[in-house]
């Protein structure tokens, strides 16, 4: 009888769930009823058909069980964790965290062969792949860069920015605009774009230095659409209709897709296709990408990025350890937009014509996902972000339409199932080598140490 | 009776005094929340290389003090000031939190504020920022003087570890850590800021048996060691009236009594403040 009680439970469990799921589906066949019902015919004809019904509710039915399967053997795995901390194992039984496949291959020592590998891999791209692959390619270097300056401001501080895109589209003007006024080159603009962005982020840090959460939000999104309707209606900008015939990086003055294209298609096989600048465009963000990589490694593990992180922890507390919160913020919100600023002055170039739709509040979203999606904080996770959310909707047309939708059930998914990311962020690892200390006590064997108690 | 404060509180501030027996001293400190007075005109002095305690019931503005003088809260009226053993009264009303940590004011909080996502050490090198220089360009560039100043910072931060009994898990995150040693590390982070007067709100909070007697032991090395001046919060009569030499006793946000542990132990007042009134 006893030992018949789990299986009962069990079984009155499953009844539950089921039930749950079978009230979760006909809620929404009666939510959808008439988008799924009615259809309107040629002629204004409104038509009346249940047949869709039964299919939506099955689907619904059998999404909303497994839904739940997957919670609950989520939350049945943190219990059990829970418990077995609780029970006091020794320290090195307990459970840690496990260490990502990307943080076992940093720490390799083949880390310099594999890094170098894949520097050579992508540079290879370009000579021996399509324009359209070069360009998809291009666009998703952007992106990594916007990624990664985002994650200083939002993963690395903290500071939820919406308007992010505004930072971009202020490199991408600035470029534009002085390329056709004052036929500024793409090499003056480039510190200027990202000059201008700076700037601006210290000027939208400055008001909004007191707010967090919440409010910081809404005050950035409200700046990156302030920003998108000042550019629609301004008269320099043309406002919608935009700006066009942006030229291509200069090359020493050397029109690449002369005899630099001939060579290139007949001794090294280059597609006959090929724009050249494009390649040359492709191995400037290819390089910026770099640069952001090694500048985001080296703050994160510096005096400035762990007073970021401080306060992204506790804005109390890093106050009470002498981080000035106000200089912090600042750095943070204005260094992210450098990058934006950056990658503003790439696009510009290489799509040759903008305007302010190319800006609009969706962009930043996409700029977040990537960031969110990837692993807030990780470096690695954040170019894998932007990888998945640019080249896999590329490669994957046939759902184009479907596009969004896919995107927020992948959020979702990811927000349950992983929150941290596809690719968590890990902290860098510091070793003892010894030393003195002024006026060290000496060490004792502190009573009462370690996880019994 | 504030009548009679007020000249004496300039005398002490005064350039003919001698060196003052006090490392921090609080004159008239006010705070004013809306309609409540959480602090009313507290005189409250700390002296060097003591252990100072300060009780009081719940709600009694305790933490509150903590935080007008560590400039969380900017406070309504009165002073604050600090006396470096080697150099001229600081002020430190009115100046921002981490000014008042590069001064020499560090703390911990009764619901421990610790960097939770971060490491042990990261949150030991944290404190270290007051003392640290570089900036942008330093951590950009990593020249010579920026790697060589993260080097010490990190052998500081982990002969902090080593000689408080946390080095073992320099490197997990400070949330998996158990309780006991959660709070001795949000001790040895505020110790990183090189401190001159530590202060411990609560220390001792959901700490059991055991562990408050190891906190004990800790808060009377710490003082030994660093030769700093301890104030410290708490309610756990046993460990205040075993490691301070002094005792202040708050209610309703005015000062009731001060004294060694032995006259706060039988002070009428003190007993009513506990116990309520007979
Ligand atoms: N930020 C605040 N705003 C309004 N009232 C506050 C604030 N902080 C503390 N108080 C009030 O001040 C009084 C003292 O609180 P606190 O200093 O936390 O007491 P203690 O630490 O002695 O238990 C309480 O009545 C509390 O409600
Ligand atoms: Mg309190």
């Amino acid at each position: 009888m006893s030992s018949n009680t789990p299986k009962m439970s069990a079984k009155s469990r499953i009844h539950a769930e089921v039930r749950a799921s079978l009230a979760a589906a006909l809620w929404f066949c009666f939510l959808a009823f008439p988008l799924m019902t009615l259809s309107i015919r040629p002629g204004n004809a409104v038509a009346f058909s249940i047949a869709r019904i039964p299919y939506l509710f099955a689907a619904v039915f059998l999404l909303t069980v497994l839904w739940r399967f997957f919670l609950r053997r989520r939350s049945f795995k943190n219990v059990s964790k829970a418990v077995l901390e609780s029970e006091g194992l020794p320290e090195d039984l307990r459970p840690g965290p496990k260490p990502s496949w990307v943080s076992v291959f940093m720490s390799s020592k083949y880390r310099s062969h594999m890094v170098a590998f894949l520097l050579l891999a992508v540079s290879v791209i370009p000579f021996v792949s399509s324009p359209y692959v070069v360009n998809v390619m291009v666009v998703a270097l952007i992106y990594v860069a916007l990624g990664l300056g985002l994650n200083v401001v939002v993963g690395v501080s903290g500071l939820l920015n919406l308007g992010y895109v505004a930072f971009y589209a202020m490199g991408a003007y600035t470029y534009a605009l002085l390329n056709q006024y004052l036929g500024w080159g793409f090499w003056v603009c480039l510190p200027l774009g990202a000059l201008t962005a700076t700037l601006m982020g210290l000027l939208l840090g400055l008001p909004v230095i007191r707010l967090s959460g919440d409010y910081l939000a809404i005050v950035t999104l409200s700046f990156g659409e302030i920003t998108r309707l000042v550019l629609t209606n301004l008269n320099i900008t043309h406002g919608p209709r935009g700006i066009g015939n942006i030229d291509p990086p200069g090359f020493f003055g050397i029109d690449l897709n002369g005899s630099v294209k001939t060579f290139l298609v007949q001794r090294l096989n280059v597609h006959p296709d090929m724009n050249v600048n494009k390649i040359y465009i492709y191995f400037i963000i290819l390089a910026i990408v770099v640069l952001t990589i090694i500048c985001v490694f080296r703050l994160e593990n510096s005096r400035l990025g762990r007073a970021w992180l401080a306060m992204r922890e506790d804005e109390i507390a890093c106050q009470a350890m002498g981080i000035n919160r106000t200089r912090a913020k600042l750095t943070a919100f204005a260094l992210g937009s450098t990058w934006a600023g950056l990658a503003g002055v790439v696009f510009a170039s290489h799509i040759t014509f903008i305007n302010p739709a190319s800006f609009s509040f969706l962009e930043s979203i996409m700029i977040l996902s990537i960031v969110v999606l990837g692993g807030m904080g990780s470096i690695p996770g954040v170019i894998l972000g932007a990888v998945v959310l640019i080249i896999l909707p590329e490669q994957l047309r046939f759902f184009s339409q479907y596009r969004m939708l896919l995107f927020g059930a992948l959020m979702v998914l990811m927000m349950v199932f992983r929150p941290g990311g596809l690719i968590q962020s890990t902290r860098e690892v510091y070793i003892h080598r010894g030393g003195s200390r002024k006026n060290a006590p000496v060490p004792e064997a502190a009573p009462n140490r370690g996880g019994r108690s | 009776m504030s009548g009679q404060q007020a000249p004496a509180a300039s005398n002490l501030a005064g350039p003919q005094s001698a060196p003052n027996p006090n490392i921090l001293e609080t004159r008239d400190l006010s705070m004013v929340f809306g309609g409540l007075i959480a602090l009313n005109r507290v005189d409250l002095s700390v002296e060097r290389d003591t252990i100072t305690a300060l009780i009081g019931p719940n709600g009694s503005g305790k933490t509150t003090f903590f935080n007008c003088i560590t400039g969380i809260y900017k406070p309504t009226r009165g002073q604050v000031s600090l006396y470096p053993a080697d150099g001229p009264k600081i002020s430190l009303r009115g100046l921002p939190a981490d000014k008042v940590t590069y001064m020499g004011l560090a703390r911990t909080f009764q619901n421990i504020r610790l960097f939770n996502n971060l490491t042990v050490l990261e949150n030991v090198l944290i404190g270290r920022h007051s003392r640290m220089k570089a900036g942008l360009l330093g951590a950009l560039l990593r020249n010579k003087r920026t790697r060589q100043e993260e080097l010490d910072a990190i052998d500081y931060s982990f002969e902090l570890l080593v000689s408080y009994g946390l080095d073992h898990v320099a490197n997990e995150l400070a949330k998996n850590l158990p309780y006991g040693d959660q709070r001795r590390l949000e001790i040895v982070r505020a110790l990183a800021t090189e401190p001159k007067v530590l202060l411990l709100d609560e220390p001792a909070a959901g700490l059991n048996i055991g562990e408050t007697a190891a906190l004990k032991d800790l808060i009377i090395r710490v003082k030994e060691a660093e030769k700093i001046s301890i104030l410290l919060i708490e309610h756990d009569m046993s460990l205040v009236m075993n490691v301070s030499q002094k005792i202040f006793v708050i209610d309703y946000g005015i000062l009731i009594a001060q004294g060694p542990p032995e006259e706060i132990k039988s002070d009428p007042k003190v007993i009513k403040a506990y116990l309520g009134e007979e």
